[in-house]
């Protein structure tokens, strides 16, 4: 199971997805969402999505030193946050800039759970039951 | 509140020193929720009585609410100062990112008092201000210029926002506005002027926070009720989809649409500007504020040829709105849409409020059809209905002010009528210009007397069409109806809920919001607290000179037809003497 970007033509920068990242460990606001939603250069001329796209061969556990970044069945990563020495080597060497870090330098990584397409109106934002292709 | 939230941090900004503090205002957020309530007790703190509205001492005072990235549809950010325009209440509110950065950026409030030396600006992310040069952009022609090289500059993209002043800001014209993410705006009263006064450019505020709720299942359960209630049911879908300008034709049907400046309440070319024709003709892009999945914001994409060179095209994204539409379409007798989307683009640039903006040129068309004013003032302009080439022309004059009567343009159509003439058909309330209703007595007696002369404080409109159309009311049963209504607003806007949500958030969803935010409250206490800032509101209207005893209307409303037939100016007068009654007996 992944996530993926249907169309981020479709999106109106609601950012519903970002809150609802935070809200389903119990909190409201956005410190904790690993999906972000920033204009093209301006509203006018859209939006696009930030997140990760799920690559089956992850760079950003290719440069983890601690190996704390297993890559999931289905693509992308898992933390150890046990491992993790806050180094910040994953968010450089992803090129979406996807890899967020909290207030104690460590990375938040999309998980791929889908909480945040239920709250997606637009059908901008969608959950590949079956998909292991890095499309 | 929340332990952990900190709603409550109130940012002090001092331009004069550079300096800043913060202060935990609990004891304010916990009596008045935040918004207006909160914003209103900051104002009598912080405004001396009697203070220039364009010098040092007028405050700029932002709040959120706590219910801001909570929940959807509160993204709403309320700010209050005095007003250059009315030189009374400052109250105006603005979407966008606005709210929702405030809150994130770690503040219920900012304050901001003082005035720089040099054209600044301010970023204010992780706990701390940064006061940057704004010289080089003071002076900028199109305002989404200054956006542009602001969002270069700064980080935290998605997650800010930016308000802005353009040119009229600078010059301190009186309905000057404030912008923020390019499409939404600090729009009535002059905030923007209140900026420029401040040598103020542009404000950033930026972050990324939680707070933990205290019953995770509650607050989902919450949540998706009110999010639900946003994207599936009817009470959004107009909103949703032509957005506010579906209002125009049967507004235009009922006989409610203010035409040329109020001469007719009916326009034969409505079909032309309707929401159903700017959505076929130009809708481009529909934007939605965070934490807002209605996406009312509606972007018209206007190609227009450079006559200089063949083939050679500009494309602009022009907002538009109902309120836009009826200021510079139905009162400017316009049907030429691509003149319309011109003029407002172009008050975008200058960073006016475009409903002030329209009033005022529809009193300069009727002003010169009667000679009040002649081409020795309009400097060889003359203006006509749907002329928008002349139209722009007027505006960049109201901007660069060659002679007296443009400046006095740009003191609104108050003060431009009382040097020239033309008070009856001047059509302001409160010295603010009109809204885009004239429905009945229910609609002019909400604009007099709502605290922000804004048709958003009391909705009238919506009694008068509701209500008056089909009954008789007494003068004295249309003001207590205006009043309770206002009351009301009074904590939708404390929480920074978006009116257009009003038929969401009902009593008993804004109690359980609360209760999962950790404000545990019944219904007697929000009406206790509703008509408590709606006083302490109008004792600052009271303080500054506002008075219901010496006020005048426009004759004009008194003319033209509404949708309850003529308007009698003795219902009014009841209407007005009544609704001062209330209002006194609660001082």
């Amino acid at each position: 199971m992944r996530l993926t970007v249907v169309d981020a033509e479709r999106c109106v920068g609601c950012q519903s997805c970002m809150f609802a990242c935070t809200r389903r460990i119990g909190k409201a606001g956005l410190s904790k969402s690993c999906i972000n939603i920033k204009s093209l250069g301006g509203m006018s001329k859209g939006f696009t999505v930030v997140v990760c796209r799920a690559c089956t061969d992850p760079p950003c556990a290719k440069v983890c030193p601690t190996d704390a970044l297993r890559v999931r069945k289905d693509g992308g990563v898992l933390l150890d946050p046990a491992k993790c020495v806050g180094c910040g080597n994953c968010k450089n060497a992803c090129v979406l800039d996807a890899v967020f870090m909290d207030t104690k330098n460590r990375p938040m990584i999309c998980i791929h759970c889908g909480y945040c397409v239920k709250y997606c109106p637009y059908g901008v934002l969608d959950i590949d039951k079956e998909g292991v292709t890095n499309a | 509140m929340l332990k952990g939230d900190t709603l409550s941090n109130v940012l002090y900004i001092d331009l004069t020193k550079k300096d800043y503090r913060i202060e935990n205002r609990e004891d304010l957020f916990n009596k008045y929720l935040g918004g207006t309530g909160v914003g209103i007790q900051l104002l009598k703190e912080n405004c001396p009585p009697g203070c220039d509205p364009l010098g040092p001492d007028n405050p700029i005072i932002f709040v959120v609410g706590p219910l801001t990235s909570f929940f959807p549809l509160a993204s709403k950010t309320v700010a209050m100062f005095k007003s250059p325009h009315t030189g009374n209440l400052g109250e105006s509110h603005c979407g966008g990112r606005t709210a929702v950065a405030i809150r994130m950026a770690g503040f219920g409030a900012i304050v901001i008092k003082g005035k720089s030396d040099i054209p600044i600006y301010l970023s204010i992310t992780d706990n701390k201000v940064v006061f940057k040069n704004a010289t080089t952009l003071w002076g900028m022609e199109h305002n989404s210029t200054t956006g542009k090289v602001i969002r270069e500059n700064e980080k935290d993209a998605g997650l800010r926002t930016i308000m802005r002043i353009g040119r009229a800001g600078e010059k301190q014209i009186s309905y000057a506005c404030v912008t923020a993410e390019t499409y939404r705006h600090f729009g009535r009263l002059g905030l923007g002027a209140v900026f420029g006064s401040k040598n103020l450019k542009a404000l950033v505020a930026s972050g990324k926070r939680s707070t933990s709720v205290e019953d995770t299942k509650k607050y989902i359960s919450v949540y998706d009720e009110i999010y639900n209630a946003a994207t599936e049911s009817p009470l959004m879908k107009k909103y949703h989809e032509l957005g506010t300008p579906e209002n125009v034709l049967p507004l235009n049907k009922l006989g409610g649409l203010p035409t040329q400046n109020l001469q007719k309440s009916r326009f034969e070319g409505a079909d032309q500007i309707s929401g159903e024709a700017f959505a076929e003709k130009y809708l481009g892009r529909r934007l939605a504020c965070s934490h807002c999945p209605v996406a009312c914001i509606h972007i018209a994409s206007l190609r227009e040829p450079y006559e200089d060179e063949p083939y050679f095209y500009k494309t602009s994204m022009v907002c538009y709105d109902y309120e836009p539409i009826f200021a510079l379409g139905s009162m400017l007798g316009g049907t030429d849409t691509k003149g319309i989307l011109k003029l407002m683009d172009r008050i975008e640039s200058w960073g006016l409020d475009v409903m002030s903006a329209g009033v005022v040129l529809a009193w300069v068309t009727e002003a010169y059809q009667k000679g009040l004013i002649t081409n020795k003032e309009t400097v060889d302009l003359k203006p006509e209905w749907n002329d928008y080439d002349t139209y722009i022309k007027i505006l960049d004059n109201i901007i660069d002010q060659p002679n007296d009567f443009y400046k006095a343009l740009g003191k609104g159509s108050d003060y431009a009528s009382s040097v020239y003439g033309g008070k009856e058909f001047s059509l302001t309330f409160g010295k603010n210009e009109m809204p885009g209703y004239h429905t009945g007595p229910g609609a002019h007696l909400g604009f007099l007397i709502g605290t922000r002369h804004s048709h958003l404080d009391n909705a009238g409109y919506s009694i008068d069409q509701k209500v008056l159309i089909t009954t008789k009311i007494t003068g004295e049963e249309l003001a207590k109806k205006v009043i309770d209504e206002e009351k009301w607003r009074q904590i939708l806007t404390s929480l920074a809920i978006c009116f257009f949500a009003r038929g969401i958030y009902t009593e008993d969803v804004v109690l359980k919001a609360l209760e999962c935010a950790g404000f545990k409250l019944t219904k007697e206490d929000l009406k206790r607290i509703g008509e408590e800032i709606y006083t302490e509101k109008y004792k600052f209207k009271f303080q500054e000179g506002f008075s219901l005893d010496d006020y005048t209307l426009p004759k004009r409303i008194f003319e033209t037809e509404t949708p309850t037939g003529m308007i009698d100016p003795n219902y009014m007068k009841e209407a007005v003497e009544a609704a001062k009654n209330i209002i006194k007996s609660k001082m």
